[in-house]
């Protein structure tokens, strides 16, 4: 597979999943082991672009596919322009969950741009604060830095919208 | 433990049939919750992911005909004008991440009685279909599919290949209870689906019995009684909810009580059959 635009080649145990294989095997340690059983968040990567839980895949269904990490969405020293605003706005305070939410946040925007509804989409399609809220549920901050999370998405939001 | 890893339906009921005890895995995110915590240690895992067509729904024979693989994500996307019951309970499954994953043939093999896409299989009269090498293609109605907890109709060598869901001809609602909106095991849920052509209402209870269940008392009491071009009857609403709360037979466990469960599914009941009627009453008057 490839992980953040490199080519690499592992042999791993079927049951191995993709974040074991990720943190353990590559060194790639961006995506956190929270819970290990998909409600916190933590692990979020891409896969193909579209945003999963690390620990509820197997490393081997991802054979052939592009993953992508908090690793790699900065290019070189140039910040990603989510990781950007979640600096400016204190969208965190431990950083555990960070690389997560900030994977699940591009993975979401992307989303809404492609016109997905949500479980509270009726009309407008606007990204508010409750659309930010309900798309950004699969990430738990046990910090509590969801305010600053937030108004670091709708940041971005609202520079993409410009 | 074994790895197989079909790439064809053919080669996938071979691989099941060679080794019932196989467990599929599609988009893991059941499966991989008992591997990482030790609590199975399966001899096999049958992975489908490789299997297209299971990702796949078109129309057959009058029916939406829905491949066991297809993403709640894609079923959000794409299923809302003719599913739009289970559209709206795959909106709640879990969180964004696990809906790119998860996927009803999933929640069909685990059978859960908490699974979120039961109810409005059951309100909207689904008929999974499962097949095995030897005995060919089963059409099984929900309602008979699910037999205890986490027990389904399913044969050790067979798999779930779709399920088929007549395209909705009324207002469909899905409601659940949680301690928050993501990520939770629903503490109980419902689902309703009017059927105007028919004169009648489907139900479907999820997380309050051993099985996911229709409540057919109360399907009964609005088929006989309800005036389809009249506001609704507060009296009978009211009775309505008490003959689903009463198809209820629910446990107490960590994420409530029976009683609480009986109670809500009453209110939830009443809620639902309220917006599906003020959507009939509003389609009928646009």
């Amino acid at each position: 597979m490839r992980v953040n635009g490199a080519a690499e080649s592992l042999d791993v145990e079927p049951w191995v999943s993709l974040l074991d294989a990720l943190r353990d095997r590559l060194g790639v340690t961006g995506p956190k082991k929270g819970c290990d059983q998909g409600a916190c968040g933590a692990c979020t990567v891409l896969a193909d672009g579209v945003r999963i839980n690390a620990c509820l895949a197997l490393a081997v269904q991802y054979d052939g596919k592009e993953i992508t990490t908090i690793e790699g969405l900065a290019t070189g020293d140039d910040l990603h322009p989510l990781q950007a605003a979640f600096i400016r706005h204190d969208g965190l305070q431990c950083g555990y969950c960070t690389p997560g939410q900030i994977c699940s946040a591009v993975a979401m925007l992307a989303e809404h741009r492609a016109g997905m509804p949500s479980a509270v989409t009726e009309r407008s399609g606007e990204l508010d604060e409750a659309e930010i809220r309900e798309r950004m549920s699969g990430n738990l901050c046990r910090c509590g830095a969801y305010n600053g999370i937030v108004d670091a998405i709708k940041d971005v939001a609202g520079q993409e919208a410009r | 433990m074994d790895f197989l890893r079909p790439t064809t339906w053919e080669e996938a009921l071979a691989a099941k049939a060679d080794r019932p005890e196989a467990v599929p895995i599609q988009g893991g995110t059941d499966v991989m919750v008992e591997l990482n915590f030790d609590v199975r240690r399966p001899a096999a895992l049958l992975d489908l992911g490789q299997v297209a067509e299971l990702r796949a729904w078109g129309m057959v024979g009058g029916f939406c005909r829905v491949g066991a693989g297809v993403p709640y994500t894609t079923i959000i996307e794409e299923l809302g004008g003719p599913l739009p019951g289970l559209a709206q309970a795959s909106r709640t499954v879990g969180s964004p991440q696990i809906r790119n994953r998860g996927s009803v043939g999933g929640n069909l093999g685990a059978a859960s009685p908490a699974g979120d896409s039961h109810p409005p299989l059951l309100a909207a009269d689904a008929v999974v279909e499962v097949e095995s090498r030897d005995r060919g293609v089963r059409m099984v109605p929900a309602t008979a599919f699910y037999l205890g907890v986490k027990r389904s109709a399913l044969e050790p060598d067979e798999l779930i290949r779709a399920v088929h869901v007549r395209p909705a001809t009324g207002p469909q609602y899905f409601s659940k209870v949680g301690t928050r909106n993501a990520m939770v095991i629903a503490v109980c849920s419902f689902a309703i689906a009017l059927h105007p052509g028919e004169r009648r209402v489907g139900t479907g209870l999820g997380s309050a019995a051993p099985t996911p269940r229709r409540a057919y008392e109360a399907e009964e009491l609005l088929a006989r009684e309800l005036d389809w071009q009249a506001p609704l009857d507060p009296a009978l609403l009211r009775r309505f909810g008490e003959l689903c709360a009463a198809a209820a037979a629910p446990i107490d466990d960590v994420r409530g009580t029976a009683a609480y469960r009986v109670h809500a599914i009453g209110v939830m009941a009443r809620r639902t059959l309220t917006w599906a009627w003020n959507d009939h009453l509003g389609r009928r008057a646009a």
